[in-house]
């Protein structure tokens, strides 16, 4: 069970993500994260997929995607070399004190920004591909993480 | 000026509808307004069922695309069944279904509901339509994605107030079709056809293995011809028949859970494979590590997803069937082909395993259908239910053309064939339509007895009525120690309803009775039903018990053994 990045250009319409969703769904393929925005093509979407399976498995992604009307290129990133970022937010206990001196050293250490604070919390910005992320939230959870939101991995290939 | 309604029959003009089945509702005035004094033919159907099934069936017999109407909310509902059946099939079908007006959906308005939403896993694609400037070129678009690549149905969901909005004529948008996601592939990559006459060459037991996908891409010629010219044995799953002669010496009949003998043995000792248009469904495959053990695969479709998704492929073909079997016969080396103890060994299983019937003077089933076959060389369309019915029609009708033979397959929808029927009815108006059903499925859309009566549609309906759900019963026998639950019927006065409806009918209960009975309701001007009263604990043989090897079929029939060559 491999981790796919699978890119997806469709087109820019009411209901798109419902198809792609739906698919992904009634066929029992396992997402592990979805995001999905504008991009360089107007009236085009990009979504980008993560997906656990097996090789056969994902060659029916592919192509079940690709059976959508709607659906413009599927392309699975991790076939080549590729850059992938994911951003997440966390709001972490940070009490005056050591615990504060600490989450904002670790968040140094991680290059993540403050973007908001509290008298008992800190706001954390970080980007990174999924590993680092995970490892970042692993590091701040003795301190209490009371909120975590992850946006889901984005991914190019490197080069043209 | 004109108003969405009149953009959408003229659009629908364009694309050649000349026929519609619906059922109107308060969503769909404005619409049925202008169908009023339209040119186009509109059919009232008894439940919306039967017009998304009655429009499949018109689909299937003509191989045009057909099209189906309904209401907003439970009208557009009630399609669902029809439009998943046509789904699972590949057949294009059209579904129109009105909606709430734009400014209320969302809001839980009278008779609104999602249809585009509930229908998306089940159709090809769907349209919500948002002004009525697109509407031509989504219904162009709706044609042209219906009745292409792997076809399908799709559906157009139509706001009232899009079809009472005004439009400049010079603001409606053109008919054409722009569509960067949908590029179907019908040309066979020549690589792969040169690899597939490689494998071809090298093998010593070819079989062809065809499906719907022949009849729908119109090959069954070009199968014919591929097949004499190489002498290959063709098995075709229920989909597949009529896309060879039932009679022609190559032609092993159906293979899977109810195919013949010859076919089953002869996909498990083949050493080459020959898919076309067909998908390796369970119940062809059974256990799918022994369907066909020893082959090569050569698999040739025009869905890409289809390739290698229950059995992987060595020669994967993508494209349209008769498209790629002209490259293959134009490609292949005359006369390079010999395979004659494998055609020998093939005809000898046909010879001693055919498909038994009883002749003990009771009534069964396989004579009544074998009687209609008679009756009608061979010809007619045959349109069944779902169940023995279907089984019993597919294993004993001798077929000898595409698109005579018109059943649910891959969705198995009891209720369909009697509506199908009507449809092909307008297809193929010259034609004798024999609805073959179980007293059990006929139930399911029994109501249309009132629609063939209203517009005196010439089915003939032959209900094999045992007073059970036959099938069901026959597997609560075999494998749940003949505990019958609830598959019982109570026995129905099924001539009483239809002559309620003003249409003739006779039960039939001894053989004797049979011939004459038949040949009565199909010379008859009009719809006829006939109720046999069969043999009630008739099963459909052979069978392949569900998750088991083809090869090992149960019944009045023996295992297969490998070592008998014979």
């Amino acid at each position: 069970m491999i981790k796919h990045i699978i890119s997806v250009l469709v087109e820019n319409r009411s209901g798109v993500l419902a198809r792609v969703s739906g698919l992904f769904s009634r066929r029992g393929y396992n997402i592990e994260s979805l995001a999905v925005g504008t991009c360089e093509t107007p009236d085009m979407s990009r979504i980008t997929i993560v997906v656990c399976g097996d090789d056969p498995t994902i060659e029916q992604v592919k192509k079940q995607l690709n059976k959508l009307i709607e659906v413009i290129k599927v392309t699975d990133i991790t076939a080549k070399e590729h850059v992938e970022r994911e951003l997440a937010l966390v709001k972490v206990q940070a009490e005056p004190g050591n615990p504060r001196a600490e989450v904002e050293q670790i968040a140094g250490i991680f290059r993540a920004k403050i973007i908001d604070v509290s008298q008992t919390t800190l706001t954390l910005e970080i980007t990174g591909d999924s590993k680092k992320i995970k490892a970042f939230e692993e590091l701040l959870r003795p301190y209490g993480i009371l909120e975590l939101v992850r946006t889901g991995s984005v991914a190019l290939h490197r080069g043209v | 000026m004109k108003n969405g309604a009149q953009i959408l029959t003229n659009s629908l003009t364009e694309c050649g509808v000349d026929i519609l089945f619906g059922y109107p509702g308060g969503a769909l005035l404005p619409l049925y307004d202008e169908l009023y004094d339209s040119p186009i033919r509109h059919i009232l159907v008894r439940h919306e069922q039967a017009a998304a099934h009655a429009a499949d069936g018109y689909a299937r017999a003509s191989g045009k695309v057909g099209v189906c109407l309904s209401t907003s909310g439970p009208g557009a509902c009630n399609l669902v069944s029809g439009i998943a059946t046509a789904n699972m099939d590949s057949v294009p079908i059209i579904a129109l279904t009105g909606q709430v007006p734009s400014t209320m959906l969302g809001n839980d308005a009278f008779q609104e509901s999602d249809i585009t939403g509930i229908t998306s896993p089940i159709t090809k694609h769907n349209y919500l339509v948002k002004n009525a400037r697109e509407l031509r070129k989504i219904v162009r678009e709706a044609f042209y994605i219906a009745g292409t690549g792997r076809k399908g149905p799709v559906l157009i969901d139509l706001p009232k107030d899009i079809l009472t909005e005004q439009v400049q004529e010079e603001d409606i948008l053109p008919g054409t079709i722009d569509l960067k996601g949908y590029k179907p592939t019908y040309r066979g990559h020549p690589k792969q056809i040169e690899k597939a006459l490689t494998f071809l060459n090298r093998s010593e037991r070819p079989i062809i293995y065809a499906g719907g996908g022949v009849i729908s891409a119109d090959a069954s010629e070009e199968l014919l011809r591929f097949a004499e010219m190489f002498c290959l044995p063709v098995t075709t799953t229920l989909m597949g028949l009529g896309a060879l002669p039932a009679s022609h010496p190559l032609n092993l009949g159906m293979l899977g859970m109810h195919g013949t003998q010859s076919a089953n043995y002869a996909i498990t000792e083949c050493d080459l494979l020959i898919a076309i248009g067909a998908r390796f469904d369970d119940r062809v495959t059974g256990r799918l590590e022994e369907f066909a053990p020893h082959a090569k695969i050569i698999h040739i479709d025009i869905d890409p997803a289809e390739i290698s998704k229950n059995k992987p492929v060595d020669v994967p073909i993508v494209g349209d069937a008769k498209m790629i079997l002209t490259a293959l016969i134009e490609r292949a080396m005359p006369g390079g082909y010999f395979c004659d103890p494998w055609t020998k060994q093939v005809a000898t299983w046909q010879e001693k395993h055919p498909l038994k019937i009883v002749d003990d003077g009771l009534l069964h089933p396989q004579q009544i259908v074998r009687t209609i076959s008679d009756i009608l060389q061979g010809k007619g369309i045959i349109v069944t239910e779902v169940g023995q019915n279907q089984m019993w029609a597919a294993q004993h009708y001798g077929f000898t053309r595409p698109r005579q033979w018109i059943t649910s397959g891959g969705l198995g929808t009891m209720g369909y064939g009697f509506p199908a029927a009507m449809g092909a009815h307008y297809a193929c108006p010259d034609e004798t339509v024999v609805v073959i059903a179980g007293d059990g499925s006929f139930q399911m859309n029994i109501q249309e007895l009132g629609t063939v009566a209203q517009y005196n549609i010439p089915v003939k309906i032959v209900i094999l009525n045992n007073q059970y759900l036959g099938m069901v019963r026959q597997w609560q026998e075999l494998f749940y120690e003949r505990r019958y639950s609830y598959t019982e019927l109570p026995s129905v006065d099924f001539v009483g309803i239809a002559a309620a409806y003003g249409i003739p009918g006779k039960q039939i209960t001894t053989p004797s009775e049979t011939e004459e009975a038949l040949r009565t309701a199909i010379n008859h001007d009009g719809p006829y039903l006939l109720d046999f009263r069969i043999e009630r604990e008739e099963n459909v043989f052979p069978m392949v018990p569900a998750g088991a090897a083809i090869c090992d079929m149960i019944g009045e029939h023996t295992k297969h053994d490998p070592e008998d060559k014979a």
